[in-house]
């Protein structure tokens, strides 16, 4: 905690001060909330008809965990490609040859530079007019599409950061036992540059994760469509709102913590020879890209829409 | 190229991406506000507010964009009645839209602010708050004169990234009726199937326009700005 260093430990004065400030915010904590809740109250939202819906099996079986199963198998089937197009435009990326490296790039920061959603209508678009898959399967191959080039790109500059971050003698005892170039990448550098990667990648779960819900725009049965469709059905759209929030805020906490806690472990562990790259998006620092700025998980991005 | 004339005369893309720049802009503003706000209640001695703000940020963090800005316009508008423009102007639903839309994107992309804030309040060297204290300074002071300036110093990359995020992300204010670039974009597809490569194309290139100055001068900006110690 940063904030220690920033106060001193607290005289009798001070102490009552933090007190007198800490009751004042909660009881505007509460003054907001009571506002809130009247404000419900007033709009009838909070009357039994519209919250019991959530104690019945029928709104979990036929809407809640069919969003939830379509949430997660678009960011499921997306993590798994976008760690393979990632790593090998990563590796790309890190290519001797100015002819795979180049393009390589290029795609990179074309695709982190390009809004998820974009790419979601431009592929959803793409899919129907060329009917590329049967038509139900649209929306969600649009999804995956889009999240596995975005996410990929991401994926890619980790692997660049990951492999930057390595001591150079890494790759100074692989050359000089007489690899190549492409045998230390593969054998020495890629393994311990991915396990650096892993809480990194995990935090980009969260990002995937959140974006999904961009496939409400082009249809796609995720959670919030499902949420509009228990709201017209029971006639409950706020109550629904909220739990889907909920449900998105608890699975994505607890991936959070995941990632802490695969980060805490490796760091214990340290086979690693760099460290582990952080989780937190804010935190990363990757290599200066076309953009310039430093990349990581950023959902921000997106994201982390 | 007849598609690239008609995004400008037919389709007005220009004042499309004006839109989208003015909800990035304004909700920036708003964002970095909001953000300032939480990072600083995050680092305070006040448990309550501690715990307030990383009550904020872990929840907006884990909620999709898209959740909040749904939540904007059916729950707040059409549900609780809040609106933020002028009933009776006939711009309404377009200034309402819009707002809300500015609102959410907003709150949202606080929490990535004030995270990246409190990295920053990490880069200062513990002397200068030590320094500070021992000079006298209460808390608010030692933020808002030593800590804070270096700090957004030390912020300016990940603020960067949260920009260029911003800027992406505006895109879902589609989802509630802004006509922003992917809301034109989504029509000239609909209208232009045959030629959706080049459409995609043109709002492509038109986001890697207003995405990569914002890199190189944050870029710039990190090394010219950077606290010399």
């Amino acid at each position: 905690m940063s904030g220690s260093v920033l106060f001193d430990a607290p005289g009798p004065r001070s102490k009552r001060l933090y007190a007198a400030v800490g009751v004042a915010s909660i009881v505007a904590l509460f003054l907001a909330l009571w506002f809130v809740i009247d404000r419900f109250n007033e709009k009838g939202q909070l009357t039994a008809a519209k919250w019991k819906p959530f104690l019945t099996g029928e709104i979990w079986t036929a809407y809640l965990l069919p969003g939830l199963a379509g949430t997660l198998t678009a960011a499921a089937i997306s993590v798994v490609l976008a760690m393979i197009v990632g790593v090998l435009l990563g590796v790309g990326r890190l290519s001797a040859a100015v002819w795979i490296r180049w393009p390589c790039s290029v795609i990179v920061e074309f695709f982190r530079a390009v809004p998820v959603l974009l790419m979601m209508l431009f592929t959803f678009a793409l899919y129907a007019h060329y009917e590329v898959f049967p038509p139900e399967q649209y929306a969600l191959a649009a999804v995956v599409t889009a999240l596995t080039l975005y996410n990929g790109a991401v994926v890619a500059e980790l692997v660049r950061s990951g492999v930057f971050s390595l001591p150079k003698g890494q790759r100074e005892a692989a050359l000089a036992i007489g690899l190549t170039g492409g045998k230390t990448m593969r054998l020495v550098l890629l393994p311990q540059a991915i396990t650096a990667m892993l809480p990194a990648i995990v935090g980009q779960l969260v990002v995937i994760l959140k974006d999904t819900a961009l496939g409400y725009i082009i249809t796609y049965e995720e959670l919030l469509r499902k949420a509009e469709q228990i709201g017209n059905f029971k006639v409950n759209l706020l109550p629904a709102l909220i739990v889907v929030g909920a449900i998105f805020v608890i699975v994505n906490y607890l991936l959070g913590l995941l990632a802490n806690r695969v980060e805490t472990m490796m760091r214990r562990r340290g086979r690693s020879a760099g460290g582990p790259l952080t989780a937190d998006p804010i935190d990363q620092t990757g290599g200066a890209g076309l953009t310039g700025v430093t990349t990581g998980a950023d959902d921000t991005s997106d994201t982390g829409s | 190229m007849d598609v690239i004339s008609e995004f400008f005369s037919e389709y007005d893309g220009l004042a499309a991406f004006r839109t989208t720049i003015y909800l990035t802009l304004l909700s920036a503003v708003l964002a970095l506000l909001i953000g300032t706000v939480v990072a600083v209640m995050r680092v305070s001695p006040v448990r309550v507010l501690q715990l307030i703000g990383t009550a904020y940020v872990n929840i907006v963090r884990n909620t999709p964009l898209t959740l909040v800005i749904v939540f904007c316009n059916l729950g707040l508008f059409l549900q609780l009645g809040v609106s933020l423009a002028n009933k009776d102007s006939n711009t309404f639903i377009n200034d309402n839209n819009f707002r809300l839309a500015v609102l959410g994107l907003s709150v949202y992309h606080a929490s990535f602010v004030a995270e990246a804030i409190r990295s920053g309040v990490n880069t200062v060297p513990l002397g200068q708050a030590e320094a500070a204290r021992a000079i006298g300074l209460p808390f608010l002071k030692t933020l808002r004169y030593v800590v804070l300036p270096q700090a957004f110093r030390g912020a300016i990359t990940p603020l960067g990234n949260v920009l260029i995020a911003l800027t992406k992300n505006s895109t879902v204010a589609s989802v509630i009726g802004v006509t922003e670039a992917s809301a034109v974009m989504k029509v000239m597809i609909e209208n232009r199937p045959d030629v959706l490569f080049v459409v995609f194309g043109i709002f492509a290139i038109g986001f890697v326009i207003l995405t990569l100055p914002v890199g190189m001068l944050f870029t710039s900006m990190s090394k010219r700005l950077a606290v010399k110690r």
